[in-house]
């Protein structure tokens, strides 16, 4: 499959003129949604799929990423065949707001005022956003789009809490809703991983109060470490020792202990390696602030306060067709908290499939290659197309 | 009675006591289908009747089958998951040869009345003349082709008879609507008017139960 986009053509974009008021009260005076498509709409405007993108993703679903050169981050899930299938579904995948790959963001220019420098970016002042925020605007991107009914709404981690807040926001616009590896909260354990992210990030002198971008510097030192300490929430116990045991960097197979060591830091495990080439080449395509803005937007999360504390209220009457899937080895998004849902979902009359995935990769394994969630996400897509009527 | 009596065409393969089972469904009726398997009679279910048949199974394998055949499948089990359905959530409640190996087979058949309208319970029947006879003979917990896991690890915990299960359904106020016995295969046998002796030949038993107030 061609991966590349078309030659010469810009990231799509939107822009919303009239900006939008924020859950915080304040209003962004203009908006950019920055997103990309595959497949084509129909003619009744019934097969659009919408794919909701977790943390650090962004649009580029399913074709080369422009920074990184690398595939899309969901092109197993996503493209022609595939259980998201492009021959069939007209998919769109948007940068959320707050993102830092053209949506508007921390990144973005500042509208012009009295106290605002010519050329200045949002930066720490970017107002704090929420996952209804990025739900809103993602709704404003298919209003546009002319779509009033999604055939489904796709995601995972944090991309599957926007799906619930879309069912729950949108249930007219929204027949299937998947929720993957997901919570309908922020848990107490995941905001505290969060908030070391952080401080790493204020920790690091280049961050300087969050105006990096006036010295022209990144704070590369913090962004990366927080982003080494979240990628092994992402993995499991198991799966970092099949992928590295205690293995040392280029020192065979012997045993690590001091003895051999020139220095206390000297030699180094093959676990710190890859977790610093991860922490690495995150900072050349992620920004910091935006990393901030969009890891308070998880810890916000909580579907059920914002209905009366009763997560069944959120789907209320609901007919939406739901399927969760959560991974046997995800300690950042654990099964209970799917099968949570799940229960609610239950109290509120719905539809709902449920599975756990048997899978050591931890939360990350809703990226990899899972030939069981694979099978069962494009079995629920196609038993969902039978009752809406979409021609396979 | 008459519904009895003309049992739909199904599926081919179907077990018969899941055709048996679907022919006491109504079209068009919202069902769930506990301990569903990969999903073959709500499958039918929805196809030849237009039923809203969702299904709750406990083996993961099986669900993920049941889902990825693009059936409303759920993880979860009969003791603890039937709780989470609102009351009159269903018309029919489906419990298929599960009864005896729940935790709570009395609380299970409540939540069932709670959240559905009727219930649709199948069950092996422990009082099988030959069961009786092998305990009566050898003086050992039976081994029959039903039952056919020795006592201490089988997952048939709760087993009782066909007159047992009248029994319960009088003292929890159920109507039976309509009641058989079958052999394994699921095979209707011609006991339908002596409970006694369907109890003594019935392998296997097949009730409608319906809430009553």
């Amino acid at each position: 499959m061609d991966q590349s986009p078309p030659a010469g053509a810009e990231p799509t974009r939107v822009v919303f003129a009239d900006g939008m008021i924020l859950d915080c009260g304040m209003a962004l005076p203009d908006m950019t949604v920055a997103y990309r498509t595959y497949g084509t709409l129909n003619a009744a405007r019934s097969n659009a799929v919408l794919i909701c993108h977790a943390l650090t993703g962004d649009q580029y679903v399913a074709e080369r990423h422009p920074l990184t050169g690398k595939p899309g981050w969901w092109d197993q899930v996503v493209g022609p065949g595939r259980p998201v299938d492009t021959a069939r579904f007209f998919v769109i995948c948007a940068n959320v707001l707050g993102g830092c790959m053209g949506s508007t963001g921390p990144r973005s220019p500042r509208p012009p005022g009295p106290e605002v420098a010519p050329g200045a970016l949002w930066g720490t002042d970017f107002p704090p956003i929420t996952i209804a925020d990025m739900v809103r605007a993602q709704r404003r991107l298919i209003d546009h789009l002319g779509i009033e009914r999604l055939f489904a709404v796709v995601g995972g981690s944090m991309g599957g809490m926007q799906v619930l807040e879309w069912a729950a926001r949108y249930p007219d616009a929204v027949f299937a809703a998947v929720p993957v590896a997901t919570a309908a909260y922020h848990s107490a354990q995941n905001i505290a991983f969060n908030e070391v992210g952080r401080q790493a990030i204020f920790a690091d002198p280049d961050w300087r109060g969050g105006r990096y971008w006036e010295q022209d510097t990144i704070p590369a030192r913090g962004l990366a470490v927080a982003r080494m300490c979240a990628h092994i929430t992402y993995l499991s116990e198991q799966a970092l020792s099949r992928k590295f045991g205690r293995r040392l960097q280029g020192a065979g197979t012997g045993p690590a202990s001091p003895s051999q060591a020139s220095s206390l830091f000297g030699d180094m495990f093959e676990v710190e390696s890859y977790l610093q080439h991860q922490g690495s080449t995150f900072v050349r395509r992620f920004d910091a602030n935006s990393y901030l803005t969009i890891t308070r937007a998880m810890d916000y999360f909580d579907l059920a306060a914002d209905h009366g504390g009763d997560l069944a209220a959120a789907f209320a009457g609901s007919r939406t067709r739901f399927c969760l899937a959560s991974f046997s080895s995800d300690w950042l998004f654990p099964t209970a908290q799917s099968r949570a849902i799940a229960r609610a979902l239950n109290r509120a009359g719905a539809n709902v499939s449920f599975v756990e995935i048997e899978s050591d990769k931890g939360h990350d394994a809703f990226l990899l290659d899972e030939p069981d969630f694979h099978r069962t996400l494009a079995g629920f897509l196609n038993g969902c197309a039978v009752h809406a009527g979409i021609a396979a | 009675m008459n519904a009895m009596e003309k049992i739909q065409p199904v599926a081919k393969n179907m077990r018969l006591d899941l055709r048996l089972i679907a022919g006491m469904i109504a079209p068009g009726t919202r069902v769930l289908d506990i301990g569903c398997g990969d999903g073959m009679l709500i499958e039918h279910l929805f196809r030849t009747k237009g039923c809203d048949a969702r299904g709750i199974e406990i083996d993961m394998a099986e669900v993920t089958r049941a889902v990825a055949h693009g059936l409303p499948v759920m993880h979860g089990d009969a003791d603890s998951d039937l709780a989470h359905y609102p009351d009159a959530a269903f018309d029919y409640v489906v419990l298929s040869r599960t009864l005896q190996a729940v935790e709570r087979p009395r609380e299970v058949l409540r939540q069932m009345l709670r959240i559905g309208t009727r219930a649709v319970v199948s069950f092996p029947n422990f009082g099988h003349w030959l069961l009786r006879w092998q305990l009566l003979s050898r003086g050992r917990m039976p081994m029959t082709p039903t039952w056919d896991r020795q006592w201490y690890e089988t997952p048939n915990i709760h087993p009782c008879t066909i007159r047992d299960f009248f029994a319960l359904c009088e003292v929890e106020g159920y109507a039976v609507e309509q009641w058989l016995a079958a052999d394994d295969a699921g095979r209707r046998a011609p006991w339908r008017r002596f409970p006694r002796l369907a109890n003594l030949f019935g392998e296997q038993a097949l009730f409608l139960l319906r809430r009553v107030g």
